[in-house]
Parts: C-alpha cells; structure tokens; sequence
C-alpha cells in the first residue's frame, strides 16, 4: 500500500460520498414537491446511489 | 403474545450474537498479553471469520462444532472427515496420500507435513487437489435452500382453496407482492415479468435470509465470499443473455436511434457494459457485507483494546447500533440485487418501436 494509493482512493472516496449526498438531497427536494411520486423517486435514487456505490467499493478494493 | 414474545428472543438473539461468537474465539485465541498481542488477535480473528473453512464452528469452548466432509479428486476420488485434521494441525491420510491445510487450502504432502514455499511466488510448490469439499459456506447455502424450500412450500399448500394466508404466510405474503408490484413489474413491464418472478423471488429471498444468518450467532459469512456472489451474478448473466429479445442485440451491436458513424464505437462500450454490469452485482454485494461485518467486528475487537469501562459501555453502544444498521442493509441489498436483475430482465425483453 503506497502513499498515492491511498490518497487516490481517498478521494474516489470523498467523490462518491458527494454524489450519493447530491442524489439524495435531489430526491429529498424531489419528494417535498411531489409528495405522490415518492416512490419512482425512491427507486430511481436507490439505483443511481448503488451505481455510484459500486465505484467507490472498486476504489476501496484496489488498494 | 407468544409470538411476539418470540419475536423479542429473536431480536435480542440477533442483535447479542456478535458477543457471543467473538467471546468463543477469544478463549482460544493464544494472544492473551500485552496490546499490541490482543490487535494481532483481533485481526487474526477478523479475517479467519471473513474465510472459508473445513469444519463448522459455532462456540469452540462449549465444543459446539461439527466436522464437514472433504472431497478431493486426485488421481481418484478421497472422501473423509474434517475432523482428521484437527483444525489443521495435523496431516490427514486418506488411501495412501497425505493432505495438510496450509493457509486455509488444502495441499498434497508426506508423511511429515512439508510445506515448502516458492520464494519468488511466496506459494506452497506442493501439488493443489481439486477441492469438492462440503465447506461451512456449501453447508449454510444447502440449510438455507432447504429452510427456503420448505417454508415456501408450507405456505403454498397452506393456501387451500381460500386467498387468506395464514401463520407465516402473514408475514411473506406481503413481500412476495412488494417483490412483484415494486421490483418485478415496473422494471421488466406486465408483459414478460411472470417468467422471471420465480428467479428474482429466489434471489431475494436467499440473500435476505442469508445476510440475516450473518448476524446470527451461527457466525457464517456467505454474501461476504466473492464466489458466492460470483455465482449468483452468473445466473444473473446468464439468464439475461439467453433470454434476451432481438432488440437487446441490435441496440448493443448496432443502435438505431444514433447516427451510423457513433454505432461502432457505441457497440464496444456497449458490450463492456453488458460484462460490468453482473460484475459490478457481484463486487457491491460482497464488498457491503464483508465491509458491515469487518465494522461490526472490529468495534467489538475494540472494547477489548479498551481497558476503561466508559469507552467499552460507548463502543457496547456503537455496536448495538450498527447491529441494527446491519439488519437494515442485509435488507437493502437484497432489494438492490434483485432490483438491479431486474432491471436487466426489463432491458433484455425491452420492445422498442422505431419509425
């Protein structure tokens, strides 16, 4: 394990973190508006967070 | 009232096993004095309870713990007992030959045990049978498809002539139609999703009910073995591929809806994406549960490092909570692998309309 490596999938790390914050803050706004789509939103957020999710578990694997 | 009684020793069950499970390995742990020897103790149990191995072991010091059938094929069939190595320490005889477990895969030997190591590859130069051993993850795999099997099929026949469940059936009815009206029908489409119903209520049902028995003091770690997960991303794979309408091909090979020129190089990402997708089922599952069980019990590990009952009674705490998290993801990827299938069911029976 060297020093880069380390940095490196620290901030895949931090990247994934922000995007799976925005998705869920995007559904959160989602939901507050149209309150009877909740559950498309809830779905569709669930997926794009695992996609985001499988990077950042690669990531962590790598090193 | 009974069952819900039963419901809390259940619960309390679940949620005080990780204790259970650490304290019996920590009795037999040789690390006993100094820090930096109860670390190197907790690490050594981490990852011996992360692997395979050859004789199922629930609570050592009460000798709660079953030996497993080897099977290896070398130059004819060897059947024996795990419990002829003796947690291996021992070399096992069996017909002739000599076997010996070196780093948890079993190896060829002599009479003595030799293991010698490759300097340059840092493996053993002894010969690898092939290995059909009944291991603890091939055994919890076999109880679980039977338990599966037979509560199913008691709460099929229980239905009778009328549509009212009853007992158990109260509490799966209504997954099964979560499974159909949530996972099946929106992702595949009302069309085609009866065909695939029984492979994605299996898979679901499976790594729920096995996620769960992570958490039990049984202490397998199924969902956490990257073949295990490899397996079922196959069938995934393979169900998706040989079902798959002319439209799922013609949309990875030769997209109608780009120009021509963007159709070549779009065909190779495409068929990228069609080996990434099982493959990244596959690492999210293993990566999540062997992650959740390395937290559990590295928190647990830490109460032990501890020696002031403040921080033991905040790290008893931590523990309890993420027990619960825990309950909740062996949920959540279960609902996400046999969400994700199918979606890839949907794309493969997809019927498109082009003018």
């Amino acid at each position: 394990m060297e020093i880069p490596e380390i940095v490196g999938a620290g901030l895949i790390v931090i990247g994934a973190g922000m995007g799976i914050g925005r998705i869920g803050g995007s559904a959160m706004e989602g939901i507050a508006r149209q309150p009877e789509a909740a559950n498309k939103i809830q779905t569709a957020m669930i997926i794009a967070a695992a996609l985001i999710e499988g990077i950042g578990f690669a990531a962590l694997f790598a090193v | 009232m009974m069952g819900k009684k039963i419901l809390t020793l259940l619960l309390m069950a679940v949620l005080s096993s990780p204790f259970v499970t650490y304290a019996s390995e920590a009795d037999t742990s040789h690390a006993t004095s100094g820090e930096t020897s109860v670390k190197e103790g907790i690490k050594e149990y981490i990852s011996h309870h992360l692997e395979d191995s050859y004789d199922f072991s629930i609570w050592h010091a009460m000798g709660l713990e079953f030996p497993l059938p080897i099977i290896l094929i070398d130059e004819g069939l060897h059947i024996f007992s795990s419990s002829n190595f003796h947690h291996g320490e021992t070399v096992a005889e069996s017909n002739g030959k000599f076997y010996k477990i070196y780093h948890n895969k079993i190896y060829r030997t002599d009479a003595e045990g030799t293991i010698t190591i490759d300097s340059e590859t840092n493996h053993p130069t002894q010969v690898k049978p092939w290995d059909f051993s009944i291991t603890k993850n091939v055994t919890s795999i076999f109880l679980f498809g039977l338990l599966i099997f037979l509560l199913f099929r008691s709460v099929a026949r229980s239905y009778g002539d009328t549509q009212i469940p009853n007992k158990i059936g109260r509490f799966l009815e209504p997954l099964v139609i979560f499974v159909r009206d949530d996972i099946a029908i929106p992702n595949i489409g009302e069309k085609h999703y009866r065909k695939y119903m029984g492979y994605i209520l299996t898979v679901f049902f499976f790594i729920w009910f096995i996620n769960l028995a992570g958490l039990t003091p049984l202490g397998i770690n199924v969902t956490g073995n990257i073949a295990v997960t490899f397996a079922l991303a196959l069938i995934t794979f393979l169900i998706t591929q040989t079902t798959a309408k002319k439209d799922y091909w013609m949309h990875i090979f030769w997209n109608p809806s780009v120009p021509w020129l963007m159709r070549p190089p779009l065909a190779l990402i495409e068929l990228l994406g069609v080996f990434i997708k099982p493959f990244s089922l596959m690492i999210r599952l293993y990566a999540n549960m062997t992650a959740g069980h390395v937290v559990i019990m590295s928190l647990i590990g830490l109460l032990y490092v501890f020696n002031n009952w403040f921080a033991r009674g905040a790290f008893l705490g931590l523990t309890l909570f993420l027990s619960i998290i825990e309950l909740l993801v062996a949920f959540l990827q279960a609902y996400i692998f046999a969400m994700l299938t199918a979606l890839y069911f949907g794309a493969a029976v997809e019927e498109h309309d082009h003018h």
